[in-house]
């Protein structure tokens, strides 16, 4: 299976039935909620909280509008996160989630830095926190169910699809069936390599909180140094023994000179 | 001739106050095993604070005195430099145990800081620090073994430790390239959060050369300050030949953040007038235009208080460029995920718990070990 979302933030409502069904299968703890300049709440995601609908309200043409963000992990296709990971705490399954084995974690937190989406969370406060991201609901994927959220969604805004071509395909006929419905770019095409959430909105992304992420590999990033690494020992070892023989036999030309 | 080291007296006002940062700072240490953790200033959006950034980075750059007096010692045999090769490694020793244990305090499973040795994932950089901080650590404490070998009479395991020092010093400085630059590249992951002025794919590169720069500089500034405290000899010749090898490697160093600057964000980014533009500047005008500057006189180079002046500029230039990587280089991204940091209280008494640590562990070892007035091979 390429287990693959296309969130179309167009056809959202903002109900947050996704962000109750996901708390409600993942059994994750209620927040605090907030009141705040913003309906989001709770207004960030966080260790107990994998997903969560944003809710902003934009001027369009003179007239204002409420347009709703959806955060969550994109299950990138090479994630930075499992690059990441030195103990392989975090893993790409088959079936195209990411999800954390909770048992090899040593807390380092590089995840949490190198993911362009800022989506692994951490128990601050805790003795032995653990990382919590949303697992795309591996748990449900491999018994061939639809994720929570999907599942959930009253007004369709989450398709799920087997096959991340298939929901760029649509993707891209919804915005060419549309013309002017949508903003025309689709998050997750390019972004970080390539993703297995795709995303469409009717105004600029950017506009919406979502952060400008490249459309470079970042474990590619990474990997260059890494890759390098048999060369630089190679260099070491040559240079060192190299100038070790080199200036022992100017020490015993020396000696010779003396005697 | 007496050494010099029996006349080192154990309590002296400076010690004193070490001995207080340490016992209170220990209070706070504990808090991670008694209270659950220690609260910092760290949160879900900046997950690195000043343990990693300045302890370990810090740290690790202060030890690359270690590696390259090793080298030039035993692999370049720079007889000159032999008076001051342990000072240099045990400084080196202290640094790493220093930045381990903040890794240890930092890490969310601290009892588990065993499991990348044997849950190899060789795509992580993480993985590589990690190996490497064993590794090199372990090759430390060899290097430094002979002068506890000396004190318990093992004269016979000291001989074969020491036979054995060219090979060891190869593999240290084999390690230690790789560890320096690798903590560079562990920001390699990060196109898109650190600021362009140091974001860069040589910033490897430019980690290792800094921290050679800085090893020098810290091998002098320690021999200066022993010879201050502890009344050992000093040698002028040894520490106008650190400032030379300082000087050849800040011109490469400068020449890198250069091209580095113009290759990437150009030169205006230097001068835009933001936080960064300014921390850049500190760094590079503190850390290497102004000492390079004053190391081409030569009334400096050969002047102890000059030398000195220049050690502390270094120092501190690399310091705040690797807190610049760490921190200051990623408030921008955090700041528009709306989050700020600037560091706890608690995380300063730890980062200040490391260095008393760090600096009684070495007046110890002065006044117990045949470190400074070592001389015949």
């Amino acid at each position: 299976m390429e287990a693959s979302f296309l969130i179309d933030m167009t056809k959202c409502i903002g109900c947050r039935g996704c962000q109750v069904a996901c708390k409600q299968w993942n059994g994750n703890k209620t927040d605090q909620t907030t009141v705040g300049t913003k309906f989001t709440n709770p207004v960030k995601l966080n260790a107990k909280t994998y997903t969560n609908i944003d809710f902003f309200e934009l001027e369009k043409d003179g007239k204002l509008t409420w347009d709703f963000a959806r955060n969550g992990c994109f299950h990138c296709k090479k994630p930075a996160c499992v690059s990441a990971c030195p103990v392989s705490a975090l893993t790409k399954t088959k079936e195209g989630s990411v999800i954390y084995n909770a048992e090899r974690c040593i807390g380092c937190r590089y995840c949490m830095l190198g993911c362009p989406f800022n989506i692994p969370k951490s128990e601050w406060g805790k003795m032995f926190p653990k990382i919590h991201k949303c697992t795309f609901c591996h748990d449900r994927l491999v018994d061939n169910k639809v994720p929570s959220c999907a599942k959930t969604c009253p007004s369709g805004a989450i398709l799920f699809m087997d096959g991340i071509d298939k929901n760029l395909k649509e993707a891209r006929r919804r915005v060419t069936d549309n013309p002017g419905s949508y903003f025309n770019h689709i998050y997750g095409e390019k972004e970080a390599g390539g993703t297995s959430v795709l995303l469409l909105s009717s105004v600029p992304l950017d506009q919406i909180g979502y952060q400008k992420v490249g459309d470079a590999v970042i474990p590619d990033l990474t990997w260059k140094y890494i890759g390098g690494i048999p060369a630089v020992i190679g260099l070491v070892l040559a240079a060192g023994i190299g100038s070790w023989v080199i200036t022992r036999r100017n020490k015993n030309m020396d000696k010779e000179d003396k005697s | 001739m007496k050494p010099a080291q029996n006349q080192i007296k154990l309590f002296t006002p400076a010690t004193i106050a070490l001995l207080l940062v340490i016992i209170y700072g220990a209070f706070t240490v504990m808090k991670k095993f008694t209270m659950g953790d220690i609260h910092t200033n760290l949160s879900d959006d900046f997950p690195w604070g000043i343990w990693i950034g300045f302890n370990v980075l810090g740290g690790v750059a202060t030890a690359g005195g270690g590696f390259v007096i090793a080298s030039a010692v035993y692999l370049l045999n720079m007889k000159k430099y032999k008076s001051i090769a342990r000072p240099a490694i045990l400084t080196a020793f202290i640094g790493y145990l220093l930045a381990a244990s903040s890794i240890f305090l930092d890490l969310g499973h601290p009892f588990r800081i065993w499991h990348p040795v044997v849950m190899w994932q060789i795509q992580s950089v993480m993985f590589i620090v990690a190996i490497h901080v064993v590794l090199y650590t372990s090759v430390l404490a060899l290097e430094s073994s002979p002068m506890l070998l000396e004190k318990l009479k093992l004269e016979g395991l000291k001989n074969i430790v020491e036979k054995m020092m060219v090979g060891i010093a190869l593999f240290g400085t084999l390690l230690s390239v790789l560890h320096q630059s690798s903590l560079g590249a562990v920001y390699l992951i990060v196109p898109y959060k650190l600021h362009t002025l140091w974001y860069s794919s040589t910033l490897p590169f430019s980690f290792l050369v800094s921290a050679v720069m800085m090893g020098l500089c810290m091998v002098s500034f320690l021999i200066i300050l022993s010879s201050r405290f502890f009344k050992s000899p000093l040698n002028m010749d040894i520490l106008t030949g650190l400032a030379r090898g300082t000087l050849v490697t800040m011109a490469v160093y400068l020449a890198l953040k250069t091209y580095i600057l113009l290759s990437g964000p150009g030169l205006s980014a230097a001068f835009a007038g933001s936080m960064e533009s300014r921390m850049y500047l500190l760094e590079m005008l503190a850390g290497v235009v102004i000492p390079l500057v004053l190391l081409l006189l030569p009334a400096v180079r050969n002047n102890l208080a000059g030398i000195l002046l220049v050690d502390m500029l270094v120092i501190c230039g690399v310091i705040i460029n690797r807190l610049n990587v760490s921190i200051f280089g990623m408030l921008r991204q955090a700041e528009e995920m709306g989050v700020k940091y600037s560091p706890h209280q608690n995380e300063i008494v730890v980062s200040l718990f490391m260095i008393a640590v760090g600096a009684l562990l070495y007046k110890l070892a002065v006044k117990y070990f045949n470190v400074l007035s070592y001389e015949d091979v």
